[in-house]
Parts: C-alpha cells; sequence; structure tokens
C-alpha cells in the first residue's frame, strides 16, 4: 500500500531540484520568489507524504505551521514597503 | 480495491500538474507566464495530492487537518501570486 506513496515522494524530489534550476539561474527576483514559492508548495505535499510512510500523525501539525511561515515570508518579501 | 484506483489516479493526476507547472517554471519566458505556470502547482497539484493522501488515511483527524491545509493554500497562494504579479507590474 505505500510503495506508491514512495514512488511519488521520488517524483516530487526530482520535480524540486528541477524547481532549484530556476531559482538559481532566475534572471530577476522575482522569477526566484516564484520559484521558492513552488518549492513551498511541494515541500507542505513531501512532509504530508512522509508522515505516511514513517506513521507519525504529529507532522500533519508540521505541515500546517510550515504552510504559515511560507505564506507570511512570501507576503513580507514581496511587499517593498 | 476502488479505493487504491481513486487513489492512484488522484497521485497520478496531482503528479501531472506538478510536472507541468515544473516544466512551465523552466521553459516560460516571462515573469508574468511563470506566476502563471506556478499557480497550477499551487491550487490542483496539491489539492489532488492531499485529496490522495486523505482518501488513503480514511475519516479521521488527521484528514480534516489535510482538508485544513487545503483551504488555507487554496486562500493564501492567489494572494502571493496576486503580490508578485503586482511587483512585477510596478517594476
Amino acid at each position: 500500500m505505500e510503495y506508491r506513496i514512495k514512488i511519488f515522494i521520488i517524483a516530487l524530489s526530482i520535480n524540486i531540484l528541477l524547481c532549484m534550476i530556476r531559482a538559481v539561474i532566475g534572471p530577476s527576483k522575482l522569477d526566484r520568489l516564484v520559484a521558492i514559492n513552488i518549492i513551498g508548495t511541494k515541500t507542505i505535499v513531501l512532509i504530508a507524504s512522509v508522515a505516511f510512510i514513517i506513521h507519525e500523525t504529529f507532522f500533519i501539525d508540521v505541515v500546517l505551521v510550515y504552510a504559515l511561515i511560507s505564506f507570511l515570508s512570501s507576503i513580507f518579501v514581496c511587499n517593498p514597503d | 480495491m476502488i479505493k487504491s484506483i481513486l487513489e492512484i489516479i488522484l497521485l497520478l493526476g496531482g503528479l501531472f500538474f506538478f510536472s507541468v507547472g515544473t516544466i512551465g517554471i523552466l521553459r516560460f519566458p516571462d515573469v508574468m507566464t511563470r506566476i502563471h505556470s506556478g499557480a497550477k502547482c499551487d491550487t490542483l497539484g496539491l489539492a489532488l495530492s492531499l485529496s490522495a493522501l486523505a482518501l488513503h488515511n480514511g475519516f479521521n483527524f488527521v484528514s480534516v487537518k489535510l482538508m485544513l491545509v487545503i483551504v488555507f493554500v487554496w486562500i493564501s497562494n492567489p494572494t502571493i501570486a496576486h503580490l508578485i504579479a503586482k511587483a512585477a507590474n510596478k517594476k
């Protein structure tokens, strides 16, 4: 039952590495911000999948807190005032 | 049996939208088009993947938390995309 979640985690990690290319070579700051925002979204799904692999339900709370902190950091970075 | 098939379909759909968003991030030429491609990742990819995980878990308090994460990300990520587009338009 869990091997399909493991395959999903491997494919999602490859996607995160491909997004990291745009975060490194992005021409402006906003390209890097978009790439980092998407990496944060994929990390939410990655932590939630790891919680089902190792059977620890408190990782879902970690997912909630990570979503809050990612939202706040993106808001504060892209607000110029 | 039908639960497993539905879970595989939801996982593959989420992975499809994540891959499409990643290819768009890598290939599109401008900031606005990259924001447009990233919103696909944020909404449908995350919703389908977390729905598959909640279906794998069954109806539980953990599934309620996962649905809460989906609702919060659906509120917050269009806000971030709007702010990035406003900053790119001002520059």
